[in-house]
């Protein structure tokens, strides 16, 4: 674990440079046990690493350090249950423009890469980026597909994506460089509505396909 | 309770208080005043508490109607209104207020005696205009309700107004610092026309970075990062919460209002301080803010 200010006013927590288990049952563990205290402004978990938010007038990081080995050393505290969450998908054609390229990519069928992604169960990593993207873990190996070398400007809210190892759905239309391989009308993200979002961090996820292509 | 009319919107004019904490893990930045420095003086001036909401203006000004008596103070740029910035001033019932084009930054608040008493929104009234938490850009016609926010009598306007500065912009160093040379320190940028209260986008020498590929990790308010292209990004209030770009440095918090007032094509400098130097600006500012 290696501890240092990301700025005057946050810490960076880092469990190291790899997405693996160990990691991330560190950064699960911190996030839930720090979620509330009131030396904290806000939490940006992510694959192995919390970067924790306070202010600089009432603390010091010495301070936030002090509280992240203390979380750390006391008891698990008890994170949410999860949630199993179902996402109807409807793949390729308009709604999944990249489908066929991940297809090529991995040598398999355009239906051989649905089949392996809907068979798979997802987890909610951490939920980040720009509002309510949840970045899932969990995507079978033989499907990651490289990001496109120049991002989209504009990816359709509800698009479900491969990203590297990664899968995701954009909660909102935004610029993107993930493969967009299906869409689904759910949404992840209302401004209207007061949050937790429809996914947080630890549920589980997994993709129906909603119709054939 | 009263009104204030917006008779015409500017070119972007939003309500905004402090911002919006507690959410990021959920991917939803803060938000808030870009120069929360002055919302909060021109708040403490009308006698506010300070979190009240108010009204930022953006480059171009907008004009109100006011529906009865009310104490004002505008803070901030200069926005060719005709009053006193940094004073407390009462709007007659029917007067207007018309504020024009910036003749210095690029923000003016309207704090108003009450504050801006709109509906919260996960605890804020601050707008998060690229998501539309908390509500949209004003719009001409819209009525802007006075909240219940005064706490004491308006203050009288203080002598001297601390500056916002012009040097280079102060910043501590970021997670990945050893990745990045000196040249960084070196290198003069301008403003770029895309910057917005998401990211203030730099142009200038490419910077390279030896970080390579990185995690996504957490990025606070005020990180410079720099993509593949090598042009530097401040993450600002409505900032992304989480990036895979490398962060060589980190705007100081006591320089977050010049970032607010920074215009397109604004001249843009860096300067490396320590954590300690940056806690001491910072409480130099709580300081004079404290005075009023």
């Amino acid at each position: 674990m290696t501890i240092r200010p990301a700025s005057d006013r946050s810490l960076h927590v880092s469990f190291g440079d790899r997405i693996d288990a160990a990691s991330y049952a560190a950064v699960a563990r911190l996030t839930h046990g720090l979620l509330g205290a009131r030396e904290v402004l806000n939490l940006h978990p992510a694959y192995a690493s919390v970067l924790i938010d306070f202010d600089p007038r009432r603390y010091t990081h010495e301070r936030i350090e002090a509280l992240v080995h203390a979380c750390l050393a006391g008891p698990p505290p008890a994170g949410q249950e999860p949630r199993h969450v179902e996402i109807a998908v409807k793949f390729g054609g308009e709604s999944g423009p990249d489908l066929e390229d991940v297809a090529r990519h991995t040598g398999l069928s355009p239906e051989g890469v649905i089949e392996r992604f809907t068979a798979a169960v997802y987890e909610v990593y951490f939920v980040g980026f720009s509002t309510c993207f949840p970045y899932l873990g969990g995507l079978p190996a033989e499907l990651a597909t490289p990001r496109l070398s120049a991002p989209r400007k504009h990816v359709p809210e509800g698009s479900v994506a491969i990203g590297g190892p990664q899968a995701g759905v954009y909660p909102l239309a935004s610029p993107g460089g993930w493969r967009l391989i299906g869409h689904t009308p759910l949404r992840l993200f209302d401004p209207q509505s007061v949050p937790p979002p429809l996914l947080r961090m630890g549920d589980r996820v997994r993709f129906v396909a909603e119709a054939s292509r | 309770m009263s009104e204030i009319r917006v008779l015409s919107p500017g070119l972007q004019t939003t309500v905004q208080d402090l911002g919006r904490f507690g959410w990021a893990h959920f991917g939803i930045s803060a938000s808030g005043a870009a120069d929360a420095f002055a919302l909060r003086a021109g708040n403490l001036l009308v006698g506010n508490a300070e979190n009240a909401a108010a009204v930022e203006m953006t480059l171009m000004g907008a004009a109100f109607e006011f529906e009865a008596n009310t104490v004002i103070a505008l803070t901030g740029s200069d926005f060719a209104a005709g009053l006193p910035l940094w004073t407390p001033v009462e709007m007659k019932a029917g007067q207007t207020l018309r504020c024009g084009p910036s003749r210095s930054g690029a923000r003016c608040y309207l704090c108003v005696r009450g504050g801006i008493g709109v509906p919260k929104s996960m605890g804020s009234a601050s707008t998060h205009v690229i998501t539309g938490v908390g509500g949209r850009p004003l719009r001409a016609g819209d009525l802007l309700p006075i909240g219940t926010d005064a706490i004491r009598r308006p203050r009288r306007a203080p002598q001297d107004i601390l500056p916002v500065g012009d040097g280079p912009l102060r910043v501590t160093d970021g997670p990945q610092a050893e990745s990045f040379t000196g040249e960084f320190y070196r290198s003069a940028y301008i403003v770029s026309e895309e910057s917005n209260r998401m990211g203030l986008r730099l142009r200038g020498p490419a910077l390279a970075s030896a970080a390579g590929h990185m995690l996504t990790e957490g990025a606070p308010l005020g990180a410079v990062q720099v993509p593949p292209d090598g042009q530097p990004i401040i993450l600002f209030v409505e900032h992304q919460t989480t990036g895979g770009y490398p962060k060589p440095a980190n705007v100081i918090s006591a320089d977050f209002r010049r970032l607010g007032q920074l215009r397109p094509r604004d001249p843009v400098t860096f300067e490396r301080v320590t954590i300690e130097q940056a806690l001491r600006l910072l409480q130099q500012q709580e300081h004079w803010l404290y005075g009023l």
